[in-house]
């Protein structure tokens, strides 16, 4: 008799959770921009961010400014975080998924279209940054900060005297001295993407010719390497191991600064392009406090705290208003019209290639050798 | 319990062998742990760089808000998950080791689950009911409630019965039922006879069985990362974060205070067992 009646709680509660399911699924409908004012606020403010990537005072600042209290947790990596956004029920406002992951959270229904007359700030965002592959429209995703993958050169040792271009690591002609001394990011899309830029393919490129004309390319540098290196590219430069390094912008400007003289090292992107990744705010489908969330944003938007967010975590900001804020040693960096050789439009963003990422992979393991 | 030496004890050769290997496998496993440990004072921002004797890291630690507040949900959930698992975990495992009941082996079989299935699988189960179930709590009672530490608590305690209730049948095992039916025959209730009988032979096992069931939710990443919320980051999770950044000394010295924290534990449960062991009636 027990049974039974557990049997029939169980199905009970089975059916409850179908239900629940099936209303939930209505919910998503709704997610249609929140109804906020400028300035309102519906809660307390829950971030999920990546770690180290905002300051907590300035979390704290903006608790403090509304009256209300904030929380602040961190993933390590798109894929960690966007299972739990997707799933529901999170609890978290404001989340900041990179480019690529806005496309899939989009398309998963997990982002909150923003309401753009909450936050007026959003005028402050730089021309660059319009139609954006992953979000054409900017419904759902307002850029946070970005950054570029270039080369970095040790100008005490090379000189000044060298041609802005990715030749000064695939042209012997230009970089023979120093082989031995030059390292590329052990990484198939973006090492494969610099040499298709050098061709002057695209770095998305499916077709299969241009993958092998750089393979080739690749193939034949790898003899002239000190290392194919991810983690180490920008120490590898700093402590003198190398004098030509394929790296990533923010870590390069941090660690040229560790340095005694920060002002022998310039970081570019080269004349025929590189790579660029944006990470971007965004609001979650479910969002407890989206009003708290738009508010946020919009403050966030605003000169002196867009420059703020930049001169803590020394990436770059998508905040045209915030660039006069900056720090100065930063600007010497960002700010240098040098760094972008080709300007922003010569920038492409690593998108998802499919099927065709395996032939990425393949193509490095060979270059490679 | 006396010791007692081995009459075919290795020599020549294989004694040589026999020594190389386990100094070896002492040099594997403390080099690193050494190697981490020096380079947590070392006053260069990068691995590897030795840039002289500094405090820095330690300093940046006390520090830095995001880590102290992971430190702190960390020690709560690990806590509060060791103390619900060794009671529910020591229940379980008398039950099994002193009862006949119906469904007993699917019991016993379920209760092996969480060590046997890849945590992954179990993160994802785990996700999908907390969202399920909130949800209904919500629709059906008008029940908020959000994930956060409340989430990962429960998923940590759920894990960790299995392993204290393995542990503590294993000492179980090895006890003489007989004792506790001598002291229910000299009207010992069955409170009195757990208590003072029963209880005080297991402790070990009880205690080992904390220990473990501790180290596991420090360590946890992949089970935590799934059921996380608002509130929710802990130190280990906290500091996967910061190696996307680049691995600073910093890690390291975050690294040699849990490990120090650990060898506390497990010192004190040394400790513990022998002194047990000591007054022991076996």
């Amino acid at each position: 008799m027990n049974t039974k009646h557990w049997l029939r709680l169980l199905a009970g509660l089975f059916t409850l959770t179908l239900l629940a399911a099936a209303c939930g699924s209505d919910d998503d409908e709704s997610s249609g921009g929140a109804d906020c004012e400028v300035g309102e606020i519906d809660g307390d403010l829950a971030m999920y961010n990546w770690a180290e990537y905002i300051d907590e005072e300035q979390l704290q600042e903006f608790a403090d400014e509304y009256g209300i209290s904030y929380s602040l947790d961190s993933y390590d990596s798109n894929e960690a975080m966007q299972p739990i956004v997707s799933e529901g029920g999170s609890g978290f406002d404001v989340i900041v998924p990179s480019d690529y992951m806005v496309s899939v959270m989009i398309s998963a229904g997990s982002l909150m279209l923003l309401n753009y007359d909450a936050i007026p700030n959003s005028s402050n965002l730089s021309d660059d940054f319009s139609n954006l592959y992953f979000d054409p429209e900017g419904g759902y995703s307002l850029p946070y900060q970005w950054g570029t993958t270039g080369i970095a050169v040790n100008t005490a040792v090379v000189g000044t005297d060298f041609p802005r271009s990715w030749g000064i690591i695939f042209d012997p002609a230009i970089s023979g001295q120093f082989d031995g001394q030059i390292q590329l990011l052990n990484d198939p899309r973006e090492t494969m993407g610099a040499a298709l830029k050098y061709l002057g393919y695209s770095m998305n490129t499916t077709s299969e010719d241009e993958l092998a004309e750089a393979t080739e390319l690749v193939a034949a540098t790898a003899g002239r390497l000190a290392a194919f290196n991810t983690d180490s590219a920008d120490e590898f430069l700093t402590s003198g191991e190398t004098v030509i390094a394929h790296g990533y912008s923010g870590d390069m400007f941090v660690q040229f600064l560790e340095t005694d003289n920060p002002g022998d090292y310039v970081y570019f992107v080269p004349e025929e392009g590189g790579t660029r990744w944006i990470d971007n705010f965004a609001i979650a489908h479910d969002a407890p406090h989206p009003c708290t969330a738009h508010t946020f944003i919009n403050w966030m938007y605003g000169a002196d705290q867009g420059a703020a967010l930049t001169n803590w975590n020394y990436y770059n900001t998508p905040n045209a208003a915030a660039v006069a804020g900056l720090d100065e040693d930063l600007l010497d960096f960002v700010n240098d019209p040098a760094v972008l050789a080709g300007g922003v439009d010569s920038l492409e963003a690593l998108e998802d290639t499919g099927d065709f990422e395996v032939n990425y992979s393949d193509a490095f393991v060979e270059a490679k050798g | 319990m006396s010791k007692q030496t081995s009459a075919v004890e290795p020599h020549g050769w294989t004694k040589f062998f026999l020594h190389t290997n386990g100094w070896l496998v002492y040099f594997f496993f403390y080099a690193p742990i050494l190697l981490l440990v020096v380079f947590s004072f070392s006053d260069s921002r990068n691995v590897g760089t030795w840039g002289g004797w500094t405090l820095e890291w330690y300093a940046e630690f006390a520090e830095s808000r995001n880590a102290r507040s992971a430190l702190s949900t960390s020690l709560q959930i690990a806590l509060v998950s060791t103390v619900v698992s060794v009671v529910l975990g020591t229940m379980s495992a008398l039950a099994l080791e002193r009862f006949e009941f119906r469904g007993k082996q699917v019991f016993d079989a379920l209760l092996y689950l969480p060590i046997i299935i890849p945590d992954v699988t179990m993160a994802v189960m785990l996700l999908l009911f907390f969202s399920q179930f909130f949800e209904l709590l919500g629709t059906v009672f008008g029940i908020e409630l959000a994930k956060g530490v409340g989430s990962i608590t429960l998923s940590h305690i759920a894990f960790s019965i299995s392993f204290v209730s393995v542990v503590v049948r294993a000492r179980l095992a090895g006890m003489d039922s007989k004792m506790e039916e001598a002291a229910l025959d000299l009207y010992a209730t069955r409170w009195q006879a757990f208590r003072y009988v029963t209880m005080p032979q297991i402790l070990p096992g009880i205690a080992g069985g904390g220990l473990l069931a501790m180290t596991l939710s420090l360590d946890d990443v992949v089970i935590t990362q799934f059921v996380t919320g608002p509130g929710g980051t802990t130190l280990p999770v906290y500091v996967f974060g910061l190696i996307r950044k680049g691995v600073t000394p910093l890690i390291n010295a975050i690294s040699v205070v849990m490990l120090v924290a650990s060898m506390l534990l497990v010192v004190l449960s040394l400790l513990l067992e022998r002194s047990r062991s000591g007054s022991g009636t076996a």
